[in-house]
C-alpha cells in the first residue's frame, strides 16, 4: 500500500504553526517569571509534536533541529536544567527559526539561507555547558546491551528462545500465539510447548499464564527483527534469547533479558480512581496560522443552519400561498414577506458574526513585541491585556494589526522612559502599557494606555512649526495640538530608528483605521503617560451612507466621513489659477471637488454656486464635494467593485439601493487626495 | 471488521493513521486526548487501542492505566504510538499495562504491519 503522506502536510503545517504560538507564549510567560511547571510541560508539549510530525512526515531538518529543542525543554521540565533568560532568548529565537524552516518547507523553498547550523550550535553549546546530571535517570538507558556483535551476525543461522511468560502476561493483552505467528514469518519456527506447571481443572485461572516455551527459528540472522517481536513483552516474561551458529562455530555467549521487576500492579482491583491525573492544560487560544481561512464555532454553524430551516419554512408557506392566491390572502403575504425580510437579515447578521474573530488573533503577539523591544531598548515593561476575546471582523483583525504594532512600538520607544528615569520621577520602575478591547453598542473600542511620560506637547509645537504645518503665532487647544501628530507630513524620518520608525508614521495608522471606517484620538497627561483610543465598526460590510443626486446618478458618502453640508455662496468660491476652486468656509479654505467632473457625468446645477457642498474629511484633510442634492441616510451593505470589475480611482465600492439600481460609494480618502495632488493645495488658511 | 481507537493530540498524525488504518480495512474511532478517548472506550467496545503517550489533559500512560481497570478492555491491545524511545517511558507503559509501543516515526505499512499481527 502506498500513501500519499502530503496530503496531511497542510494540516502538520497549520498545527506546527499553532504549537509554535503555543511555544512562544509559554516562553513569554517564562520570561515574565512564571513558575508554573505546566508552562514549561506545554512549551515541551509544542516541539514534541512538532518533532513528532516532522519526523512522520518527512521533514528531517525541522524533526532535527527540534529534536534539539526537545531535550533542552526535557531537561527543564525535570528540574535538571535551570530556566536561564540567556536560554529562554535562545529558545525564542529557535521557536522564530523553527518558524521560518516550517514556512520554507511548506513552500518547498529551500533553507539554506536560515542559518539552522548557526542555531544548532547555539543550543548544543548550551546543552553541553549547563547540564546537571541527574542519577535518577540515565540519559543512555535505552541503549539496551547487545551482546551479540554484529561481526557475528554473519554466522548465525538462527535463535532459540525461551520464552516464560509471567503469570500476569495475558493481563496486558498478550497473547503469545500472536508472539509465535508473527515470529514465524520471519523464519521457519518449532515451537515445544512445557506444560508441566499447569494446576488442576479445577484451581486453573484462565488469564493466567502458567505455560512455558521452548522455540527455535531458523534462517534468521538479525537480532533487530527478532527482538521487535518481543520488544512489547519484554517486561513480561522471562526471555533468553541462544544464537545458533552454524555448525563450524560454538559460541557459548548468551543474552539474557530479565524482567526488572514482575509487575506488582493489580489489573483485578479496580479500585479508587487514581486522583493524580494530569493537571488540566490551561486552554490558550489559537494563534493566526491560516489567513485564507477561518475557523468557526460549530455554535454559529448551527444557528446559521437553525435559520436556514425557518427560512424554508416561510418559503414553503409563501409557495402555498403562492399556488392558489386570492386577494383576500393580501394579509397573509404581506406576513409571509415580512417573515421573509427577518430572516434575511437574521442571516445576513449571523453570517457576519462568521468572520468574527477574537481580537486575540491580533492581540497574541504583543507579549513576544514587548518582551523583544524592552530587551532592545533596555527597559522594563509589562504588557496587561484585558478583553481579547472581544469579537471583531476578520477585516480589522487584519487590517489592526500593523497600526497596533506600530503604537505599541511609539508607547515602548518614546512613551516608556528608562528605569532609571523612572526611578528618578518617582514612578515604578518597570513601566506599563494596558491593551483593552471591548464592545459598546455597535463599536468596538480599543484602547492602549500607557504610564510613561506623555506627550511633550512643546516639542510637538516646534515640530509642527519647523515642518510648516502651524504658524509660530498660533495658539493650539490641546486636541489641535494632538491631531498635528496624525498630519501626514508630521512623520518625523529624522528620527526614524529602527524601533518605531519604520518610514509609518501616524498618519498611516489613522489611515489604515479609517479605511476600517474608524477613528483614532490621542488624549495624554505629561509625566503621566499617554492613552490611544480607537473606535472601530463592529460590522465593516454594513455602513452608514449618505445618498446624495449629480444629475441623473445617485451616489453614496461614507456618513463617518461627513463634517457638515452647506449651501455655497458664489462669494466665497474663487478660482485660484492653476490651482482649481476653492470655497472658504469661515477661515478655511477647502479645495472643491465637482463629482460630475470627477466622474464625467452632467451635473443638473449650473450655476458655481446652486447645488450643496458637501464637507469631507479623508486622511485628516478637508475637502468640499459639489452634489446636486441630499437625498436620504441609509444602512448599506457594500459590495466590492474589485471582484467583478477593475478598481476606479475614487469609488471604494457598490451597493445595491431599494429600487435594485446599483449606487456607487464615494472613497473619501481616495478623492481628497486627489484634490491634494492635483492642486497641491494647503488646507490651512 | 475490528475497531481501532486512535488517540494522538496532533490532527496531522490523527488524520494520517486513521487514513491508514482505514485503508487497512479497520473501523477507526480517534480522539484527540485521553479524556475523550476514555469517553469513548467506555461507551464502546473496541478492538485495540492506539495512543500517543504526551498529550493534555490525560496523557497516553493515564489512560491506559484506567482502561486496564475497566473489564472490558482487560486483555484489548493496548499500544503505545510515541516517539519517546527511552526505557523510562515503556517502563511506564507497561507497568500501566500497555500491551506495546510503535515508535514514530513509522511508516504506514509498517503500522498496518504491527496492527496486522495482533488483530490477525
Amino acid at each position: 500500500m502506498t500513501i500519499d503522506m502530503s496530503q496531511f502536510h497542510q494540516v502538520f503545517f497549520e498545527e506546527s504553526f499553532e504549537n509554535l504560538a503555543l511555544m512562544e507564549a509559554g516562553l513569554l510567560s517564562l520570561a515574565e517569571g512564571a513558575e508554573d511547571p505546566e508552562v514549561i510541560n506545554t512549551i515541551f508539549r509544542g516541539a514534541h509534536s512538532i518533532k513528532g510530525g516532522s519526523s512522520t512526515f518527512g521533514f528531517s531538518e525541522i524533526a532535527d533541529f527540534t529534536h534539539v529543542m526537545e531535550s533542552l525543554l526535557d531537561e527543564m521540565r525535570a528540574g535538571r536544567r535551570p530556566v536561564t533568560p540567556d536560554a529562554i532568548e535562545l529558545l525564542l529565537g529557535s521557536v522564530d527559526l523553527l518558524g521560518r524552516l516550517l514556512e520554507a518547507s511548506s513552500k518547498d523553498q529551500p533553507t539554506d539561507s536560515l542559518n539552522v547550523n548557526d542555531q544548532l550550535k547555539k543550543l548544543t553549546a548550551l546543552q553541553a555547558v549547563q547540564a546537571v546530571p541527574d542519577e535518577s535517570v540515565s540519559s543512555v538507558a535505552h541503549e539496551q546491551p547487545e551482546t551479540i556483535a554484529d561481526s557475528d551476525n554473519a554466522i548465525v543461522t538462527g535463535w532459540h528462545i525461551v520464552f516464560h511468560p509471567l503469570v500476569h502476561m495475558m493481563r496486558t493483552g498478550n497473547d503469545p500465539l500472536v508472539l509465535f505467528k508473527a515470529l514465524q514469518q520471519l523464519g521457519q519456527l518449532s515451537v515445544d510447548c512445557d506444560y508441566t506447571q499447569l494446576p488442576k481443572l479445577s484451581e486453573l485461572t484462565p488469564d493466567e499464564m502458567r505455560l512455558c516455551w521452548d522455540l527455535k527459528l531458523e534462517g534468521v540472522s538479525d537480532r533487530a527483527e527478532l527482538t521487535e517481536v518481543f520488544d512489547w513483552v519484554e517486561d513480561d516474561c522471562n526471555l533468553v534469547i541462544l544464537p545458533m551458529f552454524s555448525d563450524a562455530f560454538q559460541h557459548d555467549t548468551v543474552s539474557v533479558l530479565e524482567p526488572t521487576q514482575p509487575n506488582p500492579s493489580d489489573t483485578n482491583s479496580g479500585g479508587a480512581v487514581q486522583a493524580d491525573a494530569p493537571s488540566v492544560t490551561p486552554s490558550v487560544s489559537r494563534s493566526d496560522a491560516g489567513a485564507n481561512s477561518i475557523r468557526v464555532e460549530t455554535r454559529k454553524i448551527d444557528s446559521l443552519i437553525n435559520m436556514i430551516g425557518e427560512l424554508v419554512i416561510t418559503q414553503s408557506m409563501l409557495e402555498t400561498l403562492g399556488e392558489h392566491f386570492t386577494l383576500d390572502k393580501l394579509g397573509k403575504l404581506q406576513e409571509g414577506l415580512e417573515q421573509l425580510k427577518r430572516h434575511a437579515s437574521d442571516l445576513h447578521e449571523g453570517l457576519m458574526r462568521v468572520r468574527m474573530l477574537p481580537i486575540s488573533f491580533a492581540f497574541n503577539r504583543f507579549p513576544r513585541l514587548v518582551h523583544d523591544l524592552s530587551v532592545k531598548l533596555g527597559k522594563q515593561a509589562v504588557l496587561e491585556m484585558s478583553g481579547a476575546d472581544t469579537e471583531v471582523d476578520k477585516t480589522v483583525i487584519e487590517k489592526m494589526t500593523d497600526p497596533l504594532v506600530h503604537l505599541i512600538r511609539n508607547s515602548l520607544d518614546h512613551g516608556l522612559e528608562s528605569p532609571e528615569e523612572r526611578r528618578q520621577a518617582g514612578k515604578s520602575e518597570t513601566g506599563c502599557i494596558k491593551l483593552n478591547a471591548y464592545q459598546k453598542g455597535g463599536s468596538v473600542f480599543i484602547e492602549l494606555q500607557d504610564n510613561g511620560r506623555g506627550l511633550d506637547k512643546a516639542r510637538i509645537f516646534e515640530k509642527a512649526v519647523s515642518k510648516g504645518l502651524v504658524d509660530e503665532k498660533q495658539t493650539l487647544a490641546e486636541e489641535q495640538l494632538f491631531e498635528l501628530i496624525f498630519h501626514p507630513g508630521f512623520s518625523t524620518t529624522a528620527e526614524a530608528n529602527d524601533v518605531s520608525g519604520r518610514g509609518v508614521g501616524m498618519d498611516v495608522v489613522r489611515r489604515n483605521i479609517n479605511e476600517l471606517g474608524g477613528t483614532i484620538q490621542i488624549t495624554s497627561e505629561e509625566g503621566e503617560g499617554c492613552l490611544v483610543s480607537i473606535s472601530l465598526p463592529l460590522s465593516l460590510a454594513i455602513m452608514e451612507g449618505q445618498l446624495v443626486s449629480v444629475g441623473n446618478e445617485v451616489y453614496i458618502i461614507p456618513l463617518l466621513s461627513i463634517i457638515e453640508s452647506v449651501q455655497p455662496l458664489a462669494h466665497r468660491i474663487t478660482r485660484l489659477t492653476g490651482k482649481g476652486e476653492v470655497y472658504k468656509l469661515r477661515d478655511e479654505f477647502l479645495p472643491v471637488i465637482r463629482i460630475n467632473e470627477l466622474f464625467g457625468v452632467p451635473a443638473s446645477s449650473q450655476q458655481p454656486d446652486e447645488g450643496l457642498f458637501v464637507i469631507v474629511e479623508g486622511d485628516g484633510r478637508l475637502c468640499a464635494l459639489h452634489v446636486d442634492e441630499l437625498l436620504g441616510q441609509k444602512q448599506l451593505v457594500i459590495k466590492s467593485l474589485e471582484d467583478n470589475y477593475d478598481r476606479v480611482e475614487g469609488i471604494s465600492g457598490a451597493t445595491i439601493l431599494g429600487d435594485g439600481s446599483v449606487g456607487l460609494i464615494l472613497d473619501v480618502p481616495g478623492i481628497v487626495g486627489l484634490a491634494g495632488q492635483g492642486r497641491g493645495l494647503r488646507m490651512s488658511a | 471488521m475490528a475497531t481501532i481507537l486512535a488517540v494522538d493530540d496532533s490532527l496531522s498524525i490523527r488524520q494520517m493513521v486513521t487514513f491508514v488504518l482505514k485503508e487497512a480495512g479497520y473501523e477507526v474511532i480517534d480522539a484527540s486526548d485521553g479524556v475523550e478517548a476514555l469517553a469513548i472506550a467506555e461507551g464502546r467496545q473496541v478492538d485495540l487501542v492506539l495512543t500517543d503517550l504526551n498529550m493534555p489533559r490525560m496523557d497516553g500512560i493515564e489512560l491506559i492505566k484506567r482502561l486496564r481497570r475497566n473489564a472490558g478492555y482487560r486483555y484489548t491491545p493496548l499500544l503505545m504510538l510515541t516517539t519517546e524511545s527511552s526505557t523510562e517511558k515503556k517502563q511506564q507503559g507497561r507497568e500501566a499495562g500497555a500491551t506495546g509501543w510503535i515508535v514514530k516515526p513509522f511508516d504506514p505499512d509498517q503500522l498496518t504491519r504491527m496492527i496486522g499481527k495482533i488483530l490477525d
